[in-house]
């Protein structure tokens, strides 16, 4: 289940199933076909990556007709971006604003 | 990214610890919508062929006046083509933010939440933006840095905070 970080981190920790996140990226939509064939890689290969990314609800897969079609889903990042990277970025602003509190107090 | 007139549909989804009737309410009811988000007010007539709208707030015309930009007062439209509370919303949608927004005419939004069980829902929300680039940018968060908000993973990502925790991620 998503909200899980751990699974959003690991799944981006490996060069392919970045590869695969930034082809749905440039195009949502996209066949398994049309996703492996990318990749110097076994379609059972590349199938076990998108489970993993999938697993981390990084992509989401729905019928169309008879395909199965892959999306990326951005939110678990914006998640992880809004939950850790805003706080560390505001704390990084507040220490820069105490230095020059600080700069200008002593000059 | 480079503006990608490829990506034809945008798709969103969030888990969120609240039941299906709570987040319904959340998207539909003004007294929530203009908690979170972008903070406007909602106003759903739910069924087959009613309006929705948002009214543009003070806020969203004092960020516009900052871009250059003179929001209407009806800042978000359309229709409800479907309602089925509280698992299914489908709308066209536009936002109206300049001619070049309303030229791309009427897209289709869809809300799907389901009961994931253990008191998790599955919120999805799926954007068909063909034909319009222009809105396809401001709901991906590619305009963030310009000012124009972080589309539609924000806007859940600060749904999901309001819903779980009491407060928005900026309250």
């Amino acid at each position: 289940m998503a909200g899980d970080d751990d699974l959003v981190f690991k799944a981006l920790a490996d060069p392919t199933r970045r590869f695969l996140l930034d082809r749905l990226f440039q195009r949502d939509g996209r066949t398994l076909s049309e996703l492996d064939s990318d990749l110097d890689m076994t379609r059972f290969g590349v199938m076990k990556h998108l489970r993993v990314l999938q697993d981390a609800g990084l992509v989401v897969t729905r019928r169309s007709g008879r395909e199965k079609l892959h999306f990326l889903n951005p939110v678990p990042i914006r998640l992880i971006h809004d939950r850790w990277i805003d706080k560390y970025r505001e704390r990084q602003a507040s220490a820069l604003a105490d230095l020059k509190a600080e700069l200008e107090e002593g000059a | 990214m480079t503006t990608d007139t490829m990506v034809t549909t945008q798709l969103y989804r969030v888990y969120i610890k609240a039941s299906p009737e709570v987040i319904w309410d959340a998207i539909t009811r003004p007294e929530w919508t203009e908690r979170y988000g972008f903070g406007g007010r909602a106003e759903y007539d739910l069924r087959p062929g009613g309006t929705h709208r948002v009214a543009a707030t003070k806020a969203m015309k004092a960020q516009g006046a900052k871009l250059g930009i003179d929001v209407p007062e009806l800042m978000i439209e359309g229709e409800v083509l479907e309602s089925d509370p509280p698992h299914r919303l489908v709308v066209t949608f536009r936002m109206n933010m300049g001619a070049e927004y309303e030229a791309e005419g009427f897209t289709r939004l869809t809300y799907e939440i389901e009961d994931g069980g253990s008191g998790v829902s599955k919120v999805t929300m799926i954007h068909d933006l063909e034909g319009a680039p222009k809105l396809a940018a401001v709901t991906a968060g590619e305009l963030e840095a310009e000012g124009a908000g972080g589309g539609w993973a924000y806007f859940l990502s600060d749904l999901k905070s309001l819903l779980e925790t009491g407060r928005p991620l900026r309250g």
